[in-house]
């Protein structure tokens, strides 16, 4: 009794004394239509009768109608996409293709205030993220791949390179504009002509983009954008008429992407889930480590495929870290996505909370000790607190299942091999952090994890040179970087 | 002597990510109702500071009298503290009788330190005699770099028994530590050796305070809380002449040490134009409109 509270006596009051005011993003300069149709062949297409609504996540209040393309639709983007290839495209000299990509990475700058707010309010995701992350990467990977576009007879020395034909992409709502950026980039540099469908719950920022795309005078048909569910991205796995299939998901959807091209002769690359471990030793530096993973899990709500969900820590400084961790959680700011003061936006919809619930009760039932910080959650939209669970071992659901929240498991291991053996102990491989302030060390780990990426003392880094991509069931094919050329290239 | 004190295990820290945290604070954003209270808190934290080899007895009078009453009217607070060089504490001990501002001198043969012990502390007794409340003295960098941390932690431990009864603040001149590794373990020592604050600069050396050294320092002071129970002040000090700026350390305090440093007692800043800008800030945030500079008195 007198030591718990002399130990609450002790312990730091992050309280109101003096707070941070609101400090709202003006939305208001911002102009999204009412209904959104497609972009195919250099034409912006009517909304059609077929359609669904995209609806703020942090107000539950609908934005606009979206159509919702059907097998026909995708077959003329598809066929637009062949005939600008043909007559056009793969014909360009690179150097005049990168001036289109130059251009169209300028004008994402030019317009990088808007698209931030549209991205904040169709997806959730806190405007600071939006504005410092997605759009200025977004813009940084059409920089990149432009200037690659002439350069392609250099990059793999001694081989002859190609272009495939019509690129079929599939992106998620983590990162819509960002992960329509990775996708299209790379096919336009390398010659290839594109069908993309965004994400029925984040279609905006994509058809903000058709629209720059538009302005920048790409020739017809290099760039259609196909709006739809899961229906109309099967349209586009399946049409004859695809060379090459891209597609970052779930890794359920993967497998039965797979399966589809599978005898097709189509390229395929998959960008799927993970159950990132982030590994902390007791020799790492302790308190940029929390940060570490603060930023692994609670970036973007969790909704990070190769976010750090599964924390290993070592045993001895177990509580220490777990401390420090909770006394962090107490400061993030969780609420509206478009005050600039939010760390932790709304959930992207009712369907992805749903699940995170159930995970969440999962973990619950199964006995791990869960923690949330005191935080108010707004009393509309679709907000999570941040939340960890201590006493996880591996046979625990919410240690193995990817949960895509701002929900971390934590596990503790004794030794380095025991810390390879658990991190590895996933169907997934695409992430991983490794802190130790000791070099050799780190290496040793990096070369013995199981995973596309690894970061050293830090997590969740991104950069257009740098390749990402997965190991086992987080899928193949990289994204980023020379390496992300090869999957829309032909190599001889 | 051969000093009895071991040298304390501290976290390493790593640059990279310090700087990015650090870094953060910078995209808090501080407005309206926040800022209005941000700045009347900077106010009461700041040691109102002149060391310069020029320094008069007017012109010590002249900040005094700036710091009892910063703006000529209106609703602004006292700084907390006026901070000289000892030969003139007298004169702001003349000035500032009647009031709750306290007096800041900088001892131990600052900037450099480059004396021997008994003559700091003696520098340190004499200048507490004259009436100061505070000393701020600077640590032995050469005996720290030379990896004697029990002769740095003696020397502080006897600078601080000369205090008696006035607050001892520790300069570490991080400008001169150079690494995180070292501000961190040299915070540790300060600490343990007695300091009542720890203080990033003196002024003289570049870089001066900066966010990731201050996060750092904090960072210590809150480990040391947790595990002791005892509460140390910072105080960072040089290069922070803006009251933006300011209103960004105040919010690195806020979420690495929490409500209970956020006063006077347990942040300060050692600055001198910063009080200026502050005030042009309050000025705006009343009027809504900046006002020239020429309507500031200068101090």
């Amino acid at each position: 009794m007198g030591k718990k509270s002399s130990k609450s006596v002790r312990d730091l009051l992050f309280g109101d004394l003096w707070e941070y005011a609101t400090a709202p993003q003006s939305s208001d300069f911002v102009d999204i239509k009412d209904s959104y149709g497609h972009y195919i062949g250099g034409e912006f297409v009517d909304i059609g009768e077929e359609t669904f609504t995209t609806s703020n996540p942090a107000t539950e209040e609908p934005i606009a109608e979206v159509a919702l393309g059907d097998e026909a639709t995708v077959d003329k983007a598809v066929k637009a996409a062949r005939k600008a290839y043909d007559k056009t495209w793969s014909k360009m000299p690179g150097r005049e293709r990168a001036k289109y990509i130059y251009r169209i990475a300028r004008m994402i700058q030019e317009k990088s205030r808007n698209l931030a707010v549209v991205e904040s309010i169709d997806g959730g995701k806190p405007i600071k993220e939006s504005r410092d992350i997605d759009i200025p990467l977004a813009a940084a990977h059409f920089f990149y791949y432009a200037g690659w576009a002439d350069k392609l007879d250099y990059a793999f020395p001694g081989a002859s390179v190609n272009s495939l034909g019509v690129a079929g992409q599939i992106i998620p709502w983590n990162f819509p504009l960002l992960m329509a950026a990775w996708k299209i980039a790379p096919a336009l540099a390398t010659g290839n002509t594109v069908v993309i469908k965004p994400a029925e719950t984040t279609p905006l920022t994509a058809m903000m983009l058709a629209e720059i795309i538009d302005e920048a005078g790409l020739p017809p048909g290099v760039v259609n954008i196909v709006n739809g569910m899961g229906e109309t991205g099967a349209a586009i796995v399946n049409h004859d008429d695809v060379d090459k299939v891209a597609f970052t998901g779930s890794t359920q959807v993967g497998k039965i992407i797979q399966r589809a091209v599978a005898g097709t002769g189509k390229k395929l690359t998959l960008e799927l889930g993970g159950k990132g471990a982030n590994i902390i030793f007791d020799d790492a530096p302790i308190d940029q480590a929390v940060e570490g993973i603060v930023n692994g899990i609670f970036f973007n709500q969790g909704h990070v495929c190769c976010a750090g969900s599964r924390l290993l820590v070592q045993e001895n400084i177990h509580d220490e870290v777990i401390e420090k961790l909770k006394r962090r959680m107490s400061t993030l700011v969780v609420g509206d996505p478009l005050d600039k003061n939010t760390d932790i936006g709304a959930i992207n919809s009712r369907e992805q909370l749903e699940r995170i619930t159930t995970l969440v009760d999962a973990g619950v039932d199964e006995g791990a000790e869960m923690f949330q910080p005191r935080c108010s959650l707004p009393d509309t939209g679709y907000f999570f607190a941040p939340t960890i669970f201590t006493d996880v071992t591996p046979s625990h659901r919410i240690a193995q299942e990817e949960i895509f929240g701002p929900v971390l498991s934590v596990l503790t291991f004794r030794t380095p091999d025991e810390a390879v053996k658990k991190a590895n102990n996933t169907p997934y491989g695409l992430a991983c952090g490794v802190w130790s302030d000791k070099g050799s060390k780190l290496f040793r780990i990096a070369g013995a994890l199981e995973s596309g990426v690894i970061w050293g003392n830090t997590y969740n880094k991104f950069d257009p040179g740098s390749p990402f991509g997965g190991y086992k069931e987080s899928g193949f094919g990289r994204e980023g970087g020379a390496h992300g050329l090869l999957p829309y290239l032909e190599v001889r | 002597m051969a000093s009895d004190y071991v040298k304390p295990r501290v976290p390493t820290v790593d640059k990279i990510a310090a700087d990015e945290r650090a870094a953060k604070f910078k995209q808090r954003s501080i407005k309206t109702t926040a800022k209005a209270a941000g700045l009347h808190l900077i106010i009461s934290m700041i040691d109102l500071t002149t060391l310069e080899g020029s320094d008069t007895p007017g012109k010590v009078r002249m900040l005094c009298r700036k710091a009892r009453r910063p703006m000529p009217d209106g609703d602004c607070p006292t700084v907390g503290a006026v901070c000289v060089y000892p030969p003139m504490v007298p004169v702001a001990v003349e000035e500032l009788e009647g009031t709750d501002i306290n007096i800041a001198s900088v001892a131990t043969y600052f900037p450099s330190g480059q004396a021997s012990l008994d003559e700091r502390v003696e520098e340190v007794r004499r200048t507490v005699e004259l009436g100061a409340d505070e000393i701020d003295m600077v640590i032995n960098r050469g005996a720290f770099l030379a990896g004697e941390y029990g002769r740095v932690h003696d020397e502080i431990a006897a600078t601080k028994k000369a205090c008696g009864d006035a607050h001892l603040k520790v300069i570490l001149e991080t400008g001169e530590l150079q690494t995180y590794d070292n501000v961190r373990l040299a915070s540790q020592i300060a600490i343990d050796a007695g300091g009542d604050f720890i203080k990033t600069s003196t002024g003289k050396v570049s870089p001066k305070a900066t966010l990731p050294v201050t996060l750092v320092m904090l960072e210590t002071i809150r480990d040391h809380f947790l595990k002791t129970g005892k509460m140390v002040g910072m105080k960072p000090a040089g290069g922070i002449s803006d009251a933006k700026l300011a209103l960004r350390y105040l919010a690195m305090v806020k979420e690495t040490l929490g409500d209970a440093w956020l006063s006077p007692d347990w942040f300060r800043f050692g600055a001198s134009s910063l009080l200026n800008d502050v005030l042009m800030q309050l000025e705006k945030q009343r009027t809504g409109r900046y006002h020239s500079d020429r309507y500031l008195s200068i101090s």
